[in-house]
């Protein structure tokens, strides 16, 4: 049976004098996907930033590894083993797909090559634009340049957000495959709108709904549940 | 194994071979002082471009670290012999002084956001310049103090201008070398990256606040070498040096060469060094270039509207983009052959 990885109990985020999460409960397996779902404004991105301190939560606790993460900075989180992938992709424009890597590689050992290797496997085209400025990436590769660097660090778990939002099908499809290949490496929680990308991937789900965790279970069963759909993820 | 040289090595080190021989072939002196001003000021607005250019932080009062150093090695100079010794001592004092106080500033306010420091270091600067003003028995007031400077060995003498010259200038040449070695390391890299986002730099894993404080250290130091420079170049020194006037400069040379381009910021500085004297002459030929500072305005507001990037950095824009357009075209005839 796999092991918790991540838990968040009765965790509560504000954002000015917006009460933004209330109460969530959340969980990751290690070894699953697990995708975050909900409506826009729900709350779910509002959860990676929170587990990565980038909002800090006022009260309740995040748990990673068995550790307490709730009240360190993002830097240190990053340092226990978690990758962020924004929803912005969050790559450096000026800098080339090569310089992107470099800042964003905590370590420079065997390790970090052979995954460094594997991934450039995976995303042939950022081998090939190794020179070029970030900036100058069409929409899905900034989207794998985001992921891959995220990846080649020695994380335990990647949060990625949205990684199919503006991006052709052709191309959903091509990141569907990559994150697919790339579970069996670490351990991901994906938030996503896109239920295609979500059913595909997902293992377990959560489900948010104005900040509150409504629902959750293994991925089959909301693919079978159609009215769960329909009430919170407006799917007919 | 040798490196390979950048090819743009290779021009800036061409041009620095032109600026060598300038005192051979024109040695007025008005000439030769006004390029010694540029080279200063070049080192001075490099200075900014590491903070603005660079890693995002906007300074108000970082005419503080020029004023710091041209009131270290004056006072030093005046107050002990003027010799070789009393020189370096000087530039010590100077790069310790400008160093120190740019490790409070950024400590203090450098975790927070950009404006925090911006506000702080326009304090600062205003603090040093009462101070400077107050503290008359140490800086004669607004009167300021004249000093002497070592004396050269025979032969050289009589080259003054031009030792003071070649000085400028090999400092210059060295500090925007090492500047860009810096700015092309590692951390140059990182820092670049702290200014287009932090949030992401940190949730990478690094801690942003030291990166800031050290690049704030160095643009501190070098700023103050340029203010050691300006003194010796003048043997005067008074408290127009902590003005706001020198902050606003060094910002305008570097908007208007380029920001975060390190050879921007020397050409702004020669542009505005050539207007500052060939605008303010022109009063000879009609009233109105009296006022000279409204031409000047409208020189800023034509150069930001054509060169949004800076002059170094829209030319290099455009040469990406023409770069660009050739590797697509160059694409699709493969495909299409």
């Amino acid at each position: 049976m796999e092991s918790t990885l991540l838990k968040l109990e009765q965790v509560n985020t504000h954002i000015d004098q917006f009460h933004i999460l209330q109460n969530v409960d959340f969980e990751v397996k290690s070894g699953e996907v697990t995708v975050l779902l909900g409506r826009n404004g729900a709350g779910k991105t509002t959860t990676l930033r929170t587990i990565m301190g980038l909002n800090g939560a006022t009260s309740g606790s995040i748990v990673f590894k068995g550790e307490n993460i709730t009240k360190l900075p993002p830097y240190e989180i990053a340092k226990k083993g978690i990758g962020y992938v924004p929803e912005d992709q969050g790559i450096f424009y000026d800098l080339t797909v090569e310089e992107n890597f470099r800042v964003g590689m905590r370590k420079d050992d065997d390790g970090t090559k052979e995954r460094m290797e594997w991934v450039l496997e995976l995303f042939p085209d950022l081998k090939k634009f190794w020179r070029k400025p970030g900036g100058q990436l069409s929409g899905g590769q900034k989207q794998m340049l985001s992921i891959a660097r995220a990846y080649v660090n020695d994380n335990d778990l990647l949060l990625i957000d949205e990684p199919s939002k503006g991006l052709a099908p052709v191309i959903v499809e091509k990141v569907i495959e990559s994150i697919d290949k790339m579970k069996e490496r670490t351990t991901v929680v994906l938030v996503e709108q896109n239920f295609y990308m979500a059913s595909k991937l997902g293992d377990a789900f959560f489900i948010l709904d104005d900040g509150i965790t409504v629902h959750h279970g293994r991925m089959e069963q909301l693919i079978r549940d159609e009215e769960l759909k329909r009430k919170y993820l407006g799917i007919a | 194994m040798m490196q390979k040289v950048q090819k743009s090595t290779w021009i800036y080190l061409l041009f620095s071979l032109v600026l060598v021989v300038i005192p051979f072939v024109k040695d007025e002196r008005w000439f030769l002082f006004l390029l010694i001003q540029i080279f200063i000021f070049g080192i001075f607005a490099m200075s900014y471009d590491l903070l603005l250019g660079f890693t995002g932080i906007v300074s108000f009062g970082h005419a503080m670290f020029f004023g710091i150093g041209a009131y270290s090695v004056g006072i030093t100079l005046e107050r002990l012999e003027p010799t070789f010794f009393s020189f370096l001592l000087g530039i010590f004092f100077a790069a310790m002084a400008g160093g120190i106080v740019a490790l409070i500033a950024g400590v203090l306010t450098l975790r927070l956001k950009s404006h925090y420091y911006a506000m702080l270091t326009l304090a600062l600067a205003s603090l040093f310049l009462v101070l400077a003003e107050k503290w008359r028995s140490l800086t004669m007031g607004n009167d300021g103090f004249t000093f002497k400077i070592p004396e050269l060995p025979e032969g050289l003498q009589d080259h003054r201008n031009t030792v003071i010259y070649m000085f400028c200038l090999l400092s210059m040449i060295l500090i925007f070398f090492g500047l860009r070695r810096l700015t092309q390391s590692p951390l140059g890299k990182i820092l670049q990256a702290i200014r287009e986002n932090e949030q992401r730099v940190e949730s990478l894993g690094f801690r942003i606040m030291p990166y800031k404080v050290i690049i704030s250290v160095i643009s501190g130091v070098v700023a103050s070498f340029a203010g050691v420079l300006y003194a010796i170049s003048l043997r005067f020194v008074d408290t127009s040096v902590f003005a706001i006037d020198v902050t606003l400069d060094a910002l305008l040379m570097t908007i208007i060469g380029g920001v975060g381009t390190l050879v921007g910021p020397i050409i702004g500085a020669g542009l505005i060094e050539f207007a500052h004297h060939y605008l303010s002459e022109l009063s000879d030929v009609h009233w109105i270039f009296e006022r000279w500072i409204i031409l000047f305005g409208i020189v800023y507001i034509l150069a930001v509207i054509f060169f949004p990037f800076g002059i170094v950095g829209t030319i290099q824009r455009s040469f990406a983009k023409r770069k660009q357009r050739k590797q697509e075209v160059t694409k699709s005839k493969k495909i299409a052959g």
